[in-house]
């Protein structure tokens, strides 16, 4: 057993966990921080991207002891006072999201990508960047435009800003 | 059509707690006590358990059980079954074997479970499986279909000699043999389709509750039906009475067909929470998925089609071997019977046609229903071998297409269908002009300039959705009516509440089903909430699959509101002093027509509640259910076009341009409609080129087990789609729906194994069209 301190969504954590305890299960049952999904057991889908320091990790593929005083944001911390943050508004804006299974992670990693790319994205390169992510609803249509579109936005508030 | 009315595009209800991480999925349920479930599973596909040793393991750390399936057998537990019953063509009963939810004699695939622990902790609860004993006596194992037919092979069920379950036909084969015999063109093909696995990103789940003060239960699981798990539970497995047994899906991560059946697991869940004496949570992993859940497709079929002079067909006949796995699901022997061989006259006037399905039972996981369930299995043998057919005759693929369209409705085909409404020539014509047929060889030269090689192909579908009326599916073996309920309560402020028995895992409901409410009464659909998926709330309902949760589970939805509104009419009248007749419901107010009395659709529903001026006789309160019964399937159609550009030095095929032309009728909401769409052509072309369950054919092991091995789309594999609608509305149902949800799936591969065929000029392909598989292909064709 090990205890394990971080940051999550702004907030101090510390919990006792098995050593083998990875950072997916710490913020699910560790937190009762549910919306971070696991949808498979190679690293492969995405659904537990969460972001660590900035930059987007899938939380099944670290230890929670590896995460120890980090800053963790994870889905539930993206919205700033129940007001959706604009990759979510996207989101639901061009329905891209079906069973909402995958979302969680979808949305952390448009964020991550927005992040990078800015208004340098286009419809390949979202494709790309996206193929650590599983859907199985949506054919990605959706998704992808939702992002393209939430890239175009935040970069004109962005712009607006700088103004 | 209101901005929240039949028509609009409006964004879901739903989204807003998906988006915030606020779903709530079975295995983000949590009860005090919970305690965690894993399997131990057969690591062979075919063995006799000799013994097994579950000491070590009930003496692991954590461990407070260790159950196996002589216990189950002990206390009771039943048999899984299939709810479909099929006789064979010599009047014998299917041959069903028996499916033991935790196996005590024998394995049949590898992960047949043997035995359960129940842990304080996930991680304690696998380490303690691991240290179960079983001593096997490992036996062979057959897993190819065909194969397993053959003399000499191995046996999986007594009951079932041969490993046939049944061996079934429908049409007339004197009649299609004549055609045969006496036609200008026979075109020949043998279509493989490949097997999947459904993958819904939500691995299933289940929690069992057992409260031994009410000797009561209550079950979390991941369903499409939970009525229908709730009753089958209780009917035949003997889990517990129904007025005993509560069974709630609540958030489901997708279903696509393979989270219809009721599986060993929630039966396991339930009866272990009472032997352990705690809650009981197990959720899959992807592997356990991989090996568990139900797999789709898995068809072999020889097709002969018969030509007249001009080109019309004149008969079709269809032998398909379909593997059924090592038990039979809850609906598996529908698939290959009466969802697929009354699909095989396609959109075309077939005079004669026969099929013959042999189902086979192989050492691998169990073949259900997955997106579509049959029909894409007609489809695909339809529409490749109208393809090869256009291209042996020297006739454009539209053009034969075109001379056999059915034109005149309904219309009676040979096997069992009658066709209500449709216009296949719309739907042909808007996805050619979309698709640019006439530009395609400006397109394929400009493309061989660059060394690469361009294809075409199109797909025409239909499908039959809803899955009823329940005497129609009755009389062909149903054990289950198929039908649909809903409740609409109007509450004394104002506000609606909709308790309905189909369920969303995708489909958005919650946002669909409350625009027929404010289309109907005009008030804003954020007054209106959607209660689905509690067997406590709702008292009954069939579920969703089958692309019926429009057709059926609305029609019943649009009943109830009927009466409600009748009801509100009178109120609104005695208030008024007005004839009932003259009242009219406009904006959230009841109005007299010509006049400008009105009374607030709140104060009438207010009106209802406080009962002191209601018209003589009338029970107070405003709450009215329906079951609504259609009168025919509906018949979903269109007109798929795929381009693709080949690269012979890599085989690679890359999809320049995707066209979905679909008639579904009347649609309430079309964005929902799209990304249904969108979604199943994802699957479609997911089959069509990327997606395969292999098991080794001597160990049958599972050789696709994770998202390694198994090729699921990813976003850089899939283009954009082009989608659009033709409206002929459905004659059979209120609202003119036909339903939307698999049409993609179903259309969707014939269009992409046709276009690379005519890229590589080889038409010898099989699914998935593998780089590797289409590089030989060319190289064969000489190209």
């Amino acid at each position: 057993m090990a205890k394990v301190a971080m940051t999550v969504n702004g907030r101090k954590v510390s919990r006792e966990c098995e050593d083998r305890t990875l950072l997916v299960h710490f913020i699910r049952d560790q937190l009762s921080l549910t919306g971070t999904h696991v949808g498979c057991d190679t690293s492969q889908c995405g659904a537990c991207v969460v972001h660590m320091d900035g930059k987007a990790v899938k939380s099944c593929s670290i230890l929670a002891a590896q995460a120890a005083g980090a800053e963790i944001l994870t889905i539930e911390g993206l919205a700033a006072n129940g007001e959706l943050h604009p990759v979510q508004a996207a989101f639901k804006a061009n329905h891209g999201l079906q069973c909402g299974f995958c979302t969680p992670g979808m949305v952390m990693s448009a964020v991550d990508m927005i992040n990078r790319y800015g208004a340098r994205l286009d419809e390949k390169t979202v494709r790309e960047n996206l193929e650590g992510n599983i859907c199985r609803c949506t054919g990605y249509h959706n998704i992808v435009k939702a992002i393209l579109a939430a890239a175009e936005e935040m970069g004109a508030a962005g712009r607006q800003a700088a103004e | 059509m209101g901005v929240e009315g039949i028509g609009a595009r409006v964004a879901r209800k739903e989204d807003k707690r998906f988006l915030m991480g606020q779903g709530r999925y079975t295995d983000d349920m949590s009860v005090p006590g919970m305690r965690y479930a894993a399997f131990v599973r057969s690591p062979h596909a075919h063995a006799r358990i000799r013994s097994i040793d579950t000491s070590a393991a009930g003496d692991m750390p954590g461990v407070i059980a260790v159950l196996t399936g002589k216990e189950m057998l002990d206390d009771g537990i039943g048999n899984l079954i299939c709810g479909w019953m099929i006789h064979s063509k010599d009047g014998s009963p299917m041959k069903m074997g028996a499916w033991r939810p935790i196996a005590h004699e024998t394995v049949r695939y590898v992960g047949d479970a043997v035995a359960v622990v129940v842990a304080d902790s996930m991680g304690e609860a696998r380490d303690a499986a691991e240290a179960v004993l079983v001593d096997y006596e490992v036996l062979p194992a057959v897993t190819d279909a065909v194969r397993a037919l053959e003399a000499g092979q191995p046996q999986l069920h007594p009951e079932a000699p041969g490993n046939l379950i049944f061996d079934w036909q429908l049409g007339d084969s004197d009649a299609t043999d004549a055609a045969i015999a006496a036609a200008a063109h026979v075109t020949e093909i043998r279509i493989v389709n490949n097997r999947l696995a459904p993958n819904p990103m939500e691995p299933r789940a289940a929690l069992g509750i057992y409260d031994s003060a009410e000797d009561h239960y209550t079950c979390y699981t991941t369903s499409q039906n939970p009525h229908v798990a709730r009753l089958v539970m209780s009917a035949f497995y003997n889990v517990a009475p129904e007025n005993k047994l509560r069974v709630i899906a609540p958030d489901v991560g997708g279903g696509f067909g393979s989270k219809i059946f009721i599986y060993p697991e929630e039966i396991v869940c339930l009866w272990a929470s009472r032997r352990a004496g705690v809650p009981v949570k197990w959720t899959s992993d992807r592997t356990e998925a991989f090996l568990t859940d139900a797999h789709g497709r898995d068809h072999v079929s020889t097709v002969k089609m018969a030509f007249d002079a001009d080109n019309r067909i004149t008969a079709l006949k269809v032998d398909t071997i379909a593997n059924f796995g090592a038990y039979m699901s809850l609906f598996s022997s529908s698939v290959p019977t009466y969802l697929y061989a009354t699909l095989l006259s396609g959109q075309y006037a077939i005079p004669a046609i026969h099929a013959n399905v042999r189902a086979v039972y192989t050492n691998t996981a169990a073949v259900d229903a997955y997106r579509g369930a049959g029909r894409p299995e007609a489809t695909y043998l339809l529409e490749r071998t109208m393809e090869t057919a256009a291209r042996e005759l020297g006739v454009s693929p539209a053009e034969l297409r075109r001379i056999n369209f059915i034109r005149a409705f309904p219309h009676q085909t040979p096997v069992i269908m009658n066709y209500d409404a449709g216009d296949y020539e719309a739907s042909l014509e808007a996805a050619m002009a979309a698709a640019d047929w006439n530009g395609f060889p400006a397109r394929k030269a400009e493309a061989a300039s660059r060394g690469m090689k361009r294809g075409i192909g199109m797909s025409c579908y239909i499908e039959a959705c809803g899955i009823a009326p329940s005497a129609a599916v009755g009389s062909l073996g149903a054990g289950v009516g198929l039908w649909e309920s809903a409740e609409v309560r109007v509450n004394a402020v104002g506000t609606i509440e909709v308790l309905t028995g189909s369920h969303s895992h995708g489909q958005g409901h919650e946002t669909t089903f409350a625009q027929l409410v404010a289309e109907r009464f005009g008030v804003p659909i954020d007054s209106v909430s959607i209660v689905h998926g509690d067997t406590d709330k709702v008292q009954m309902g069939m579920g969703t699959y089958g692309s019926r949760s429009g057709a059926v589970g609305m029609s019943a939805i649009v009943k109830a509101l009927d009466k409600v509104e009748a009801k509100a009419k009178k109120i609104a009248a005695h208030l008024m002093e007005a004839d009932e007749s003259d009242i009219v419901i406009e904006n959230g107010a009841l109005k007299v027509a010509g006049t400008d009395k009105s009374v607030p659709w709140f104060q009438m529903a207010l009106a209802a509640y406080t009962a002191h001026n209601l018209p003589s006789g009338m029970e107070p309160g405003l709450k009215e259910g329906a079951f609504y019964d259609p009168s025919n399937f509906t018949f979903p159609a269109g007109c798929y076009i795929a381009e693709v550009e080949v690269d012979p030095e890599t085989g690679k095929t890359t999809i320049v341009q995707f066209v979905a032309a679909d008639d579904f009728g009347n649609i309430i909401n079309p964005m929902i409609v799209e990304g249904q769409v969108h979604g199943g052509i994802a699957q479609g072309i997911g089959q069509a080129l990327l997606e395969g369950v292999h098991y080794d054919p001597e160990t049958g092991q599972l050789l696709t087990a994770s998202y390694m091995d198994y090729t699921m789309p990813r976003a850089d594999d899939l283009p954009s789609f082009k989608v659009s609608h033709q409206v002929t509305p459905c004659p059979g149902n209120p609202l003119g729906i036909k339903g939307c949800g698999e049409a993609g799936a179903i259309g969707s591969p014939p269009a992409l194994i046709n276009a690379i065929t005519d890229a590589i000029g080889n038409n010898d392909l099989t699914m998935p069209a593998t780089p590797q598989k289409v590089w030989a292909a060319a190289l064969a064709a000489g190209n």
